[in-house]
C-alpha cells in the first residue's frame, strides 16, 4: 500500500468528487451552469438559425419547424439569439466579478494585515458604497460614460469590490487569529508572506463560493441594464434586450417574452445552487440548515 | 440611548455629504464638459458656451457644489433642461408614485416572507419546508422585470384584469383616485416583492430555526407552552433582528428595482424620471434624483438601526 504523503491529494479529490456527486443542489447547479457554458461555446461553432440576418418574410413565426423557438419581429432566430446571448452574460459575469474580486480581495487582505486606521478607513469606505444600490450606480455610470457592454462591466465590477473587500477582511481576520499564523510571525515571516502563504489559501473556498453568487448577481444586473438599453448594444444579442423588444409584441407573440427570461432564470438558479453546493462541500462548518 | 442616537446621526449626515460629493464628482467633473453632453456632439461651439454659462459651469466646481448643497437645504434643485420646470416640482410629483410603490412592495415582501419563512421553519425538513425553500430558490433567480412582464402577460394580456401599464394618478378630479391608483401599483409591487420575499423567507426561516434551538424556548415548551404559542411569544421577536436588518438592505434594492419596474409598467415615478433624464441628457435631474434615492437608502438604514434598539434593548451605545 502506498503511504507516501503525495497520495493524499488524489484521495482527497476522490472523496470530494464522491461527496459532490451525492449533493443534489451541487449536481443540479453544476448541470445548469454547464448548460450555460455549453450554450455559449456552442454558439461560436453552430446556431440553429441566424441571430443577425433579417428576414421579414419569416417574422414572428411560432416555435417549431426550422426555428425551434420561433423568430422575432425581424425574422431572426430566437434560439440562436439565446445561445449567443449566453456569451454576453458569461463575459459580463466573468470580467465584472474578476475585476471586483481582484481589487476587493486585495483591499480586504490589506485591511486584515494592517489593522488599525487602514482597516477602519477601508471598511468605512466599503460601508459607504452600500448607500448606492448597485443598479442605481450602474445606471449613473452608464449615463455618464455612455451605454455599452464595457461600461456595464466596469459599473457592475466596481460594485463587487466592497462585497469582496468585506468578506475577505472578515475571513482573513479569523485566520490571522490562528496559532499557526502566530507561529509564522514568531519565525519572522513578513505580513506579505503570511498573507500569501497562509491567509489567502485558507480563505480561498469562501471567495470561490462568493464569486459564484456574485456571478449570478452580475448576470441579473447585466440583463437589467440591457433591458433598459444601457448594457450590451445591438446587433449583439443579449437576453435583457430581447425581453425589452419582446415587450412591445406581447399581444402578437407572447412567447418571445418567455424564452430569454427562462434562460436568465436557469443560469442564475444554476449558479446559486452551485454556490450553495460548493459552500457545503468546501466548508461543512458553513453548511446551512437544510 | 441618546449617545447611540447622536453617533448614528453624525454617521448619517457624513454619509449623506459623502454621497452628495460622489454624485457631484461623477456627474459634473468626470465627464468633462456637461454643456457639450447636454447639447449633443454636433452642437455649435457658441451654443455650448451659452449653455455652459446658463448652467453656471464657468464657475469653479467647489462653488457650484456649495451652491447645489445650499439649494438642496431649501428644496431648490435647479431647473430641468428638458422639462423647463423646477426639478423639485418634478421630483415631488414622481415621489407620489415611487414611495407608495416601494412601501407597498415592502409590505407585500414582509407579509409573504415572514409567513412563508415561519411556516417553513415550523415544518422543518417536511414537505412544506422543502416546497417553500424550492420556490424561494426559484424566486431569487427570477429577474424582477421578467416577472413583471410575465404578470402583464397573465393578468393584462390573457385575463385582462389589470391594465398593462400607466398610472391614473391619485386625484379623482384628474380621472384617477385612490383605488384606481392602488390597482395600477399592485402588479408592479408584486413583481418587486416576489424576488425580495424569496430572499427574506430564507433569512426568516434560518433565524427562526436558530432561535427555536435556544434554551429559553425549550424552557417555555417545558412549562407547557404549545409549539405555536412558543413561536408567537418567544421565537418571533427574537428572530426579528436579522429579518429587520435584511429588510433595511432590501428597501435599497426595492428602490433601485423601481427604476426598472417603473419602465416595464410605464409608471411616472422617480425611476422612470431618472431613466428619461439620462436619455434627455438632463444631468441636473439625474444628479438630484440619484442623490435622493441614495439619501432614502441611508435614512431607511438609519431607521433600521433605531428599530434594532427598540426590538432588542440589549443594543446600546457602542454596540453597533
Amino acid at each position: 500500500m502506498n503511504t507516501r504523503p503525495e497520495s493524499a491529494a488524489p484521495a482527497r479529490a476522490a472523496s470530494f468528487a464522491r461527496r459532490a456527486l451525492q449533493h443534489r443542489s451541487f449536481v443540479l447547479g453544476a448541470l445548469l451552469s454547464g448548460l450555460l457554458l455549453a450554450a455559449a461555446l456552442l454558439s461560436f461553432a453552430w446556431t440553429p438559425g441566424s441571430a443577425y440576418e433579417m428576414d421579414m418574410e419569416a417574422a414572428l413565426q411560432g416555435a417549431g419547424g426550422l426555428h425551434w423557438l420561433g423568430t422575432d419581429a425581424f425574422g431572426r432566430d430566437v434560439a440562436a439569439q439565446i445561445l449567443i446571448g449566453a456569451r454576453a452574460s458569461i463575459a459580463v459575469g466573468l470580467i465584472a466579478v474578476g475585476l471586483g474580486m481582484a481589487l476587493g480581495v486585495l483591499l480586504g487582505l490589506i485591511a486584515a494585515a494592517c489593522r488599525g486606521w487602514v482597516e477602519e478607513i477601508l471598511m468605512r469606505l466599503a460601508d459607504f458604497t452600500f448607500a448606492f444600490p448597485a443598479l442605481l450606480s450602474a445606471i449613473m455610470l452608464t449615463a455618464v460614460f455612455g451605454a455599452g457592454m464595457v461600461n456595464a462591466i466596469i459599473a457592475i465590477g466596481i460594485f463587487n469590490i466592497p462585497t469582496f473587500a468585506r468578506i475577505t477582511r472578515a475571513s482573513a481576520n479569523a485566520i490571522w487569529a490562528r496559532d499557526y499564523v502566530l507561529a509564522a510571525r514568531a519565525c519572522g515571516k513578513s505580513r506579505t508572506a503570511i498573507t500569501l502563504q497562509h491567509v489567502l489559501p485558507n480563505i480561498a473556498s469562501v471567495l470561490v463560493v462568493q464569486a459564484t453568487i456574485q456571478f449570478a448577481l452580475a448576470i441579473l444586473a447585466e440583463a437589467a441594464l440591457s433591458y433598459l438599453g444601457l448594457g450590451t448594444q445591438p446587433p449583439q444579442p443579449s437576453w435583457g434586450r430581447m425581453l425589452s423588444e419582446a415587450q412591445t409584441l406581447m399581444f402578437q407573440a407572447p412567447l418571445l417574452a418567455v424564452w430569454p427570461g427562462v434562460a436568465i432564470a436557469l443560469s442564475v438558479l444554476g449558479l446559486n445552487l452551485l454556490g450553495d453546493g460548493l459552500r457545503d462541500l468546501l466548508d461543512p462548518r458553513l453548511a446551512r440548515e437544510r | 440611548m441618546s449617545i447611540f442616537l447622536l453617533k448614528r446621526l453624525i454617521t448619517l449626515i457624513a454619509t449623506l455629504l459623502g454621497a452628495s460629493l460622489v454624485v457631484f464628482a461623477v456627474l459634473e467633473i468626470l465627464p468633462g464638459d456637461a454643456a457639450q453632453m447636454l447639447m449633443g456632439p454636433d452642437a455649435a461651439p457658441e451654443a455650448v458656451q451659452a449653455m455652459a454659462e446658463q448652467l453656471g459651469l464657468d464657475q469653479p466646481a467647489a462653488s457650484r457644489y456649495w451652491q447645489w448643497l445650499a439649494g438642496l437645504l431649501h428644496w431648490d434643485m435647479g431647473n430641468s433642461y428638458a422639462y423647463g420646470s423646477p426639478v423639485s416640482e418634478l421630483v415631488w410629483e414622481r415621489l407620489s408614485v415611487t414611495v407608495p410603490l416601494a412601501v407597498l412592495a415592502m409590505l407585500l415582501t414582509a407579509v409573504l416572507a415572514i409567513s412563508a419563512g415561519v411556516f417553513a421553519a415550523a415544518h422543518h425538513k417536511r414537505w412544506g419546508d422543502v416546497g417553500i425553500m424550492g420556490l424561494a430558490q426559484i424566486g431569487i433567480a427570477i429577474p424582477n422585470f421578467w416577472f413583471a412582464i410575465l404578470l402583464i402577460l397573465l393578468f393584462s394580456v390573457k385575463l385582462q384584469w389589470f391594465s398593462a401599464g400607466g398610472f391614473p394618478g391619485w386625484s379623482e378630479a384628474e380621472g384617477g383616485g385612490f383605488w384606481p391608483a392602488l390597482q395600477a401599483l399592485l402588479l408592479p409591487a408584486v413583481s418587486l416583492a416576489a424576488v425580495q420575499a424569496a430572499i427574506l423567507a430564507r433569512i426568516t426561516r434560518s433565524a427562526v430555526l436558530e432561535v427555536l434551538r435556544e434554551d429559553f424556548v425549550r424552557t417555555a415548551r417545558a412549562k407547557g407552552l404549545s409549539r405555536g404559542a412558543a413561536l408567537r411569544r418567544h421565537v418571533l421577536r427574537n428572530a426579528m433582528i436579522p429579518v429587520v436588518t435584511v429588510m433595511g438592505l432590501q428597501f435599497a434594492n426595492l428602490l433601485a428595482g423601481t427604476i426598472v419596474v417603473e419602465n416595464v409598467f410605464y409608471l411616472p415615478g422617480l425611476g422612470r424620471l431618472i431613466f428619461q433624464s439620462i436619455a434627455n441628457r438632463d444631468l441636473i435631474v439625474v444628479r438630484n434624483c440619484v442623490l435622493l434615492l441614495a439619501a432614502m437608502v441611508v435614512v431607511v438604514n438609519f431607521v433600521v438601526d433605531m428599530l434594532y434598539a427598540a426590538i432588542d434593548p440589549r443594543i446600546k451605545a457602542g454596540d453597533i
